[in-house]
């Protein structure tokens, strides 16, 4: 993992044009371009208050109130974390060509993705600020935010790099991972409270680490305080070793990736 | 040797071989089966290259050629270090460019500028670097009026030469060439030549991949071939292309023949001086002998067999040669060489448009060389009976020498016909006794 951090480093120069050169490309062509940035995640608000206030009623609770600013809390930093992995386990099959050709660190393309995601995410937060700001909601223990974004960014990162290595043998995954993800969105209390599980299946909520992540920024945002340490810190844990066991299997399979792909 | 820049020892690479519906395994196989981590493990494979040896000097440049299939690609895969050898070690002094994939990291959305800087970090370059070079890269590949539009409306040539401009303004220490000078128009590969052989004389070490065996013999020093995964051969590059294109043209037969001319290539006569060669210039002989050099006489204006000459005599050449069966397809070639090995002069009869007819029995061949115009020092002569295309006969490289004797110490090695004049306030002792017959001057009135 040293390794990995190492080589990250070294290469931050290419990483950061990589990412600049994403978010660049992917607007590109289209009429409103870089303003996609801030329609996108506009819409994507749309679309679940109309399902989920007029057509879909959730159980709430009164924490949950404004509805749309409680999912939203939840909604824009999951979109990173799914983005990130759906498109890191194609990013070496896309990228094949440079590992091919080019004397190039491969862990370098599903980092940028991670972090070309991350950057859609603070991109999209302005929004969710200002319907904040709107609603009177702002508060102190928004100044935390760093804190769960960088436990996610390890989370996040080690999985796509275990993703990305391992869909280069198995494509199959690539079609697994769409269904893992939609399942694990709704395991996590993004739509609804955590507060309204129970018994075993609220157990079962402490061993994922994206729920206490997601927790973490509902208290921040919205909630106006922030007392989930413990599972923060859990999930931190569960980032690192994740981030262990990513680097780990991207170094094993390494030089069979450019045969690969 | 301590000062090579490349080191291979005992260098292999195993493929895994992609059996159609083999390759796509499932996970979920792997994971019912448990095999998950043999089906990593290669279970069929494909040797690609195997136990090949072999050092590149510093400085030098090193051809590699060898049928489709033979290694070629991945032995500049591995030094590149985009793969990594299966078994054996290879060890590379200094910063590496490869030429192997021109632009494989163009994004085609984004403008050439945007590219050229991405392309040049990613071959190791800082943003400082790529940006002090930029104006430099574009001039190059002359693009200087479409740098801001996105490369995916650039052709595939103007594609091809900003890669090419990128890779070559890494300022690698060592350069990987692989069969990518076909990029432009003649023009551009010119200048992509022109700026390989700067890289040559400012002392970096090029290896170059190719199938213009032409360029191999005119570029490189060494050449190493390569079949079917491992060294057929290595050395000289007229040697070893002519080996090479033997082997092609003429099968099995030939290539036993043109083995057995390079194990009596490593045991040369032993010429006059001990002057040390540069490059790859090693003497042997080789070819198929359906035409046969039997004979190499170094004669005087009056038919006397010499070894030593004035820089203004006349020399013939005379050869004797042989076929046993009738042959129509021959060209007799003479190449000229200091003891340097540079090349000063070659010429054969196809080249001044001699058509041949018919060679059958024995004959000689006589070129006359009417003033030599060699400075002092020890020379060599290639002779070689060959087919039109270059598949050699019989190739006599560095057999015979002769000296060049001048009481004029002169320097460099060719000495053209002049003459000293002073006029106005120079006063100047012409030599008390001179060279006339030395200088080859005509007998002034």
């Amino acid at each position: 993992m040293i390794g990995l951090l190492q080589v990250l480093y070294r290469y931050r120069a290419l990483i950061s044009s990589l990412v600049s050169r994403e978010l660049k490309a992917r607007y590109r062509g289209s009429v409103l371009g870089f303003l996609w940035s801030f329609i996108n995640p506009l819409l994507l608000l749309l679309t679940y208050t109309l399902v989920f206030t007029i057509i879909l009623r959730v159980p709430q609770t009164e924490r949950m109130s404004p509805y749309y600013l409680f999912f939203f809390s939840g909604l824009l930093p999951w979109t990173w974390f799914a983005s990130s992995l759906l498109e890191s386990s194609s990013v070496l099959i896309a990228g094949g060509n440079l590992i091919k050709k080019v004397l190039f660190p491969a862990e370098v393309l599903p980092t940028v993705t991670v972090l070309a995601n991350l950057a859609n995410f603070l991109l999209g937060l302005p929004i969710l600020l200002g319907f904040l700001a709107w609603e009177g909601r702002l508060s102190v223990s928004l100044l935390l935010l760093p804190l769960p974004i960088i436990v996610q960014l390890v989370f996040t990162l080690g999985c796509a790099l275990f993703l990305s290595a391992l869909t280069v043998h198995f494509r199959d995954l690539g079609n697994i991972l769409a269904h893992v993800l939609q399942l694990w969105f709704f395991a996590t209390p993004i739509l609804y409270d955590v507060e309204i599980l129970q018994g075993t299946v609220r157990q079962l909520m402490r061993l994922n680490p994206m729920g206490h992540v997601i927790i973490s920024y509902q208290q921040m945002l919205l909630f106006g305080y922030f007392d989930h340490w413990r599972g923060l810190a859990g999930s931190l844990v569960a980032g690192i070793v994740a981030l262990g066991i990513g680097a780990f299997v991207f170094d094993r399979l390494r030089d069979t990736l450019s045969e690969g792909v | 040797m301590t000062d090579a820049a490349i080191v291979a020892r005992d260098v292999s690479k195993l493929y895994r071989r992609h059996l159609g519906r083999h390759q796509f395994r499932t996970l979920k196989s792997a994971l019912l089966t448990g095999s998950l981590i043999s089906d990593l493990a290669p279970a069929e494979t494909f040797t690609a290259l195997d136990g090949v040896s072999f050092d590149v000097p510093r400085g030098s440049t090193f051809g590699v050629i060898g049928e489709n299939g033979s290694g070629k690609s991945t032995l500049l895969k591995l030094v590149a270090g985009i793969a990594r050898p299966s078994a054996g070690t290879l060890a590379v002094d200094g910063r590496v460019s490869a030429l192997i994939e021109l632009g494989a990291g163009f994004h085609p959305e984004i403008s050439g500028r945007e590219n050229v800087v991405i392309n040049g970090i990613m071959l190791g370059l800082t943003r400082r670097e790529v940006e002090a070079r930029f104006d430099e890269i574009v001039a190059f590949a002359e693009l200087e009026d479409f740098i801001d539009a996105p490369v995916k409306t650039y052709s595939s040539g103007m594609y091809m030469r900003l890669g090419f401009a990128v890779a070559i303004h890494v300022e690698p220490d060592v350069l990987l060439v692989d069969e990518v000078l076909a990029v432009g128009d003649e023009a551009f590969t010119r200048k992509c030549l022109d700026k390989i052989s700067e890289f040559h004389r400012r002392g970096k070490t090029i290896v170059f991949v190719t199938h213009t065996l032409g360029l191999v013999a005119k570029m490189c020093d060494d050449v190493l071939w390569l079949r079917r995964g491992k060294i057929a051969d290595r050395g000289d590059p007229q040697r070893v292309v002519d080996a090479y294109l033997t082997y092609v043209a003429g099968g099995e037969d030939a290539r036993l023949l043109a083995q057995q001319a390079s194990t009596q290539a490593a045991l040369p006569e032993a010429g006059p001086d001990d002057e040390p060669r540069a490059g790859g210039y090693r003497p042997g002989r080789w070819g198929s002998r359906e035409v046969e050099i039997s004979g190499v006489r170094l004669l005087d204006d009056r038919n006397q067999e010499r070894r030593v000459f004035a820089p203004g005599e006349a020399l013939t050449l005379s050869l004797a040669v042989r076929a046993e069966r009738p042959v129509e397809d021959f060209v007799f070639g003479l190449g000229l060489f200091a003891a340097d090995g540079t090349h000063l002069y070659g010429t054969n009869t196809d080249i001044e448009a001699f058509q041949p007819r018919r060679l059958e029995g024995t004959g000689e061949v006589r070129l006359l060389i009417e003033d030599l115009r060699l400075v002092e020092g020890t020379y060599f002569v290639d002779v070689a009976a060959h087919r039109k295309d270059g598949t050699p006969y019989d190739y006599h490289r560095g057999l015979t020498t002769f000296r060049v004797k001048s009481r004029v110490k002169d320097v460099g090695v060719y000495r053209p016909r002049h003459r000293w004049a002073f006029e106005g306030n120079i006063t100047m002792d012409a030599p008390a006794e001179r060279p006339e017959l030395d200088l080859g001057e005509e007998p002034s009135a």
